[in-house]
């Protein structure tokens, strides 16, 4: 196979990789740019672990090409923190003790991230529906909920 | 294996039919990329549809809708007149998969997927969706329910792709639902579906009628006797009686840990019932 050139931004930088043509950008996330933040879990869309924004939208990395990021905006965990100052989501995870293992954590965090910017005042009902697809075999996902939940409630008094 | 990314319909039907070996299509992938990580397939080549603009579109057409090959659900979902108009293909997209895989996952996809149990087959086949297939010889458009033709089986010919589907103009009062069957609340796939479109007459009975059942045979069933059963009424007892017989004698379904040959042949009907009545009651709110 002959890798293809794809020329994409990561978290609002430019970068450039070369991947194989069945290669998944989950693949080229962790394994060409250095970026371990995305998580394999089941490798089928089944889990999302490996959630990212594709041009704002939340998808699996998994079942994306790397070649399809070609001058797409791709939104990983990584570009959450702002430095050291912690997104709300983030610092709402720790205070609720939202992870155990945490595989899973970014995954959910990327996808909780998309569910406040679309809808700031979901109900805890929209909150389980959109994290359906976000495997957690360690919290029960309560606490997950309630730290979202949470999240929401400070991002829109802020 | 060769990628490639073309920009119009003409060049991604040059390139599938150009290829001497397995050539497959890629919209959302949703499919595609499980398949190929389980090495069920091993293309030559992959087209990726969505830098095509008409394949990435919805656009109004003769008082209907033109959805394109690759349009997500996520984005059929955020289409308020889209949403208003046929709800239950819209219930439909929103049963395929987690929110990751709505934001990618077609209707299309999963038309030419051709899995029996595809939840967005039996609200587009109930919709009397026309699905527009391009390919070497030029453009066709075939009725929805003629697309599969056997489990992962469908009537595409080589170099073919499906451009998009239309959805026709809806006359006053009608409306559509989708309902299916699962073990669970979420993230699972049907043990039985039940797509039925109606329209209501000015005197409140049903003009029209379509109904479609998934997950029940080999491939999508349109029940015409379950649309005859309730045309000319009202959806009283006696008319979803007879739908439900219906619905429950159009069944071959498979004996599976899943659901038993009865237990889907007997939730066909019940399936087919609720759908009814919440298809009839949008469709007296609908303008």
């Amino acid at each position: 196979m002959s890798q293809l050139q794809v020329s994409t931004t990561v978290n609002g930088d430019p970068v450039e990789f070369l991947c194989e043509p069945d290669e998944s950008l989950m693949d080229v996330l962790r394994d060409r740019l250095g970026l371990t933040g995305t998580k394999e879990g089941c490798g089928s869309g089944d889990c999302g672990a490996c959630s990212v924004t594709v041009d704002g939208r939340l998808v699996c990395s998994c079942l994306v090409l790397g070649a399809e990021a070609q001058g797409r905006e791709i939104g990983t965990i990584e570009g959450m923190a702002k430095g050291e100052q912690l997104h709300t989501l983030q610092k709402k995870f720790l205070e609720h003790a939202a992870l155990q293992c945490g595989i899973c954590t970014p995954g959910i965090l990327v996808a909780a991230e998309a569910l406040l910017k679309e809808n700031p005042d979901p109900t805890e009902t929209e909150v389980r529906y959109w994290l359906a697809g976000n495997l957690c075999r360690c919290t029960g996902y309560d606490k997950i909920i309630r730290a979202v939940m949470d999240a929401a409630t400070e991002m829109r008094g802020a | 294996m060769r990628f490639e990314a073309p920009e119009t319909v003409e060049a991604a039907v040059s390139l599938m039919a150009g290829e001497p070996g397995e050539a497959r299509a890629l919209a959302g992938g949703t499919d595609l990329l499980v398949q190929l990580k389980s090495g069920r397939v091993a293309p030559d080549l992959i087209v990726d549809l969505k830098r095509i603009p008409s394949m990435t579109a919805i656009t109004q057409e003769d008082g209907g809708f033109r959805i394109g090959g690759a349009v997500p659900a996520a984005e059929m979902l955020e289409h308020d007149a889209l949403t208003a108009a046929w709800p239950g293909i819209c219930e439909a997209a929103y049963l395929v998969g987690s929110t990751q895989v709505m934001g990618r996952a077609s209707l299309a996809g999963n038309l030419c997927t051709s899995s029996p149990a595809a939840d967005t087959v039996p609200a587009m086949v109930a919709a009397g969706a026309m699905v527009r297939i391009v390919g070497p010889d030029g453009a066709r458009d075939v009725a929805c329910e003629d697309v599969p033709s056997g489990v992962q089986k469908n009537a595409l010919k080589k170099g073919e792709v499906v451009d998009s589907i239309f959805l026709p103009a809806r006359p006053a009062r009608a409306s559509d639902a989708y309902l299916r069957f699962i073990p669970r609340t979420e993230m699972d796939i049907a043990v039985v579906g039940c797509g039925i479109s109606i329209t209501r007459a000015a005197d409140d009975t049903i003009a029209e009628a379509k109904v479609a059942l998934g997950a029940v045979a080999i491939t999508v069933q349109v029940v015409a006797d379950a649309a005859k059963a309730i045309i000319g009424t009202r959806l009283d007892d006696a008319a979803l009686d007879a739908l439900a017989a219906a619905c429950s004698a159009a069944c071959k379904p498979i004996n599976d840990k899943r659901g038993t040959i009865e237990f889907r042949t007997d939730v066909a009907g019940v399936l087919a019932r609720r759908a009814a009545k919440i298809a009839y009651d949008r469709a007296g709110d609908a303008a």
